[in-house]
């Protein structure tokens, strides 16, 4: 594979390959979603209902979104291989969408557990909500990467990723609990993949401006 | 190949570089020598297309895939083997028969043995030689090299004084150093920042 997304295969493998190494990120965000799972289920009131689960559903998946993506230019940020990769590549955007890529492999992993957890501990989870939930996840890492790398740049990457990237979310979760729980649920389906294509066209294309100064 | 004119660098109030002007011909080789601090590694970035100038205007004739750069940090990512690290980069590249030239540099470099080694386990010299495969790895028309010799031993500079020497003679460098001396028989040029 040649070209543009042959520079995406290669640096999406390079993320793949980093974390098999590290596991510094994967196993802390299945971990984070499972535990807070269990939290919920002993938080919640028993009379609480099914929608209020489907709601905190997406707190934990939003939290471990952000958990992994806080990490997710750690890497480029340590021994600048950031400059390596800005001057080296043709087209920057390539990293960006590569980054992405490895964030929604990382988070699909985290949901794969997940779900099934929130299943077995809360209410069932239909076809559409588990569409609403890869549209959503896919939204996520589209803003998500571009915010991480927005924040690395700077000094505060912890602070400054949930500011930059919560409020961003917010439309991602109202989609991603209506997909769940709305009659409606073709409306939030085509509402999520809107807003995962404006935003990935936004990200694409301003990625060359967040890594040069 | 480059020119600047009355080119300043400030970070938030304080200016590193201010009113600087220059201009390097193909195939000069330009020394840039100052004092810790007085904006080598700031200049070497803006050449290099890694930081814009808040002020003045500074011309690089080349091409981003053409221009090979050395930084203060090794710009290699430690969790990778060093076959790992220069592949990807040969990947970006573009580079024609990638695992020749690769493995060319390498034992150049005397790296070979230490191929398949994590980056993290390299001594700070390895990871110079390393880094130095990288800048050399596309066989860059403009080679910026930031205080090349940095934790090189003795072996490690006289290879990277013969590789300069040849280098000098198709491409056109920029050499930040705190030892002129050792590239004084290659320089065309000088640049002494205060």
């Amino acid at each position: 594979m040649n070209g543009y997304l042959g520079d995406v295969a290669a640096l999406a493998r390079k993320d793949l390959a980093l974390e098999l190494r590290a596991r510094d990120t994967l196993p802390a965000m299945v971990l984070f979603v499972l535990s807070t799972l269990v939290v919920f289920h002993f938080a919640l009131p028993r009379d609480a209902g099914d929608d209020a689960a489907y709601g905190l559903l997406w707190v934990a998946i939003v939290f471990t979104a952000l958990l992994g993506l806080s990490r997710a230019w750690v890497p480029e940020g340590r021994d600048g291989a950031i400059d390596a990769l800005v001057l080296a590549t043709r087209d920057r955007s390539a990293i960006w969408v590569a980054k992405t890529l490895a964030a929604l492999a990382f988070l699909a992993v985290a949901e794969l557990v997940a779900l099934p957890a929130f299943a077995l501990l809360f209410a069932p989870l239909d076809a559409t909500a588990v569409a609403g939930a890869a549209l959503a996840s896919l939204g996520l890492c589209v803003v998500g990467s571009l915010a991480a790398a927005l924040a690395s740049a700077g000094r505060g990457r912890e602070v400054i990723l949930p500011l930059l990237v919560l409020p961003l979310s917010i439309p991602l979760v109202v989609g991603g609990v209506g997909a769940s729980i709305s009659p409606q649920a073709g409306d939030y389906l085509l509402f999520l993949g809107v807003y995962d294509a404006v935003f990935a066209i936004l990200s694409w294309a301003s990625f060359e401006y967040v890594v040069t100064e | 190949m480059i020119r600047a004119e009355g080119i300043e660098k400030r970070f938030g109030g304080r200016a590193v570089l201010r009113g600087l002007s220059f201009a390097v011909s193909p195939g000069e080789v330009m020394v840039v020598t100052g004092a810790n601090g007085s904006g080598k590694t700031t200049l070497l970035r803006l050449v290099a297309g890694l930081a814009a100038p808040t002020r003045g205007t500074l011309a690089v004739e080349v091409d981003r895939s053409r221009l090979g750069y050395l930084g203060h940090e090794p710009l290699l990512y430690r969790e990778l083997t060093a076959l790992e690290n220069l592949d990807l980069f040969g990947r970006l590249y573009r580079v024609p028969e990638r695992r020749v030239r690769i493995g060319m540099l390498l034992e150049r470099f005397g790296v070979w043995d230490a191929r398949s080694e994590h980056v993290s386990s390299f001594s700070r010299g390895m990871v110079q030689r390393l880094a130095l495969c990288r800048a050399l790895l596309h066989e860059p028309e403009l080679l910026v090299l930031d205080e090349p010799f940095t934790a090189l031993d003795e072996g490690g500079a006289e290879l990277l004084d013969a590789e300069l020497l040849s280098l000098a003679r198709t491409a056109t460098l920029v050499v930040s150093t705190h030892d002129p001396d050792r590239i004084a028989p290659l320089a065309t040029s000088r640049l002494a920042l205060a």
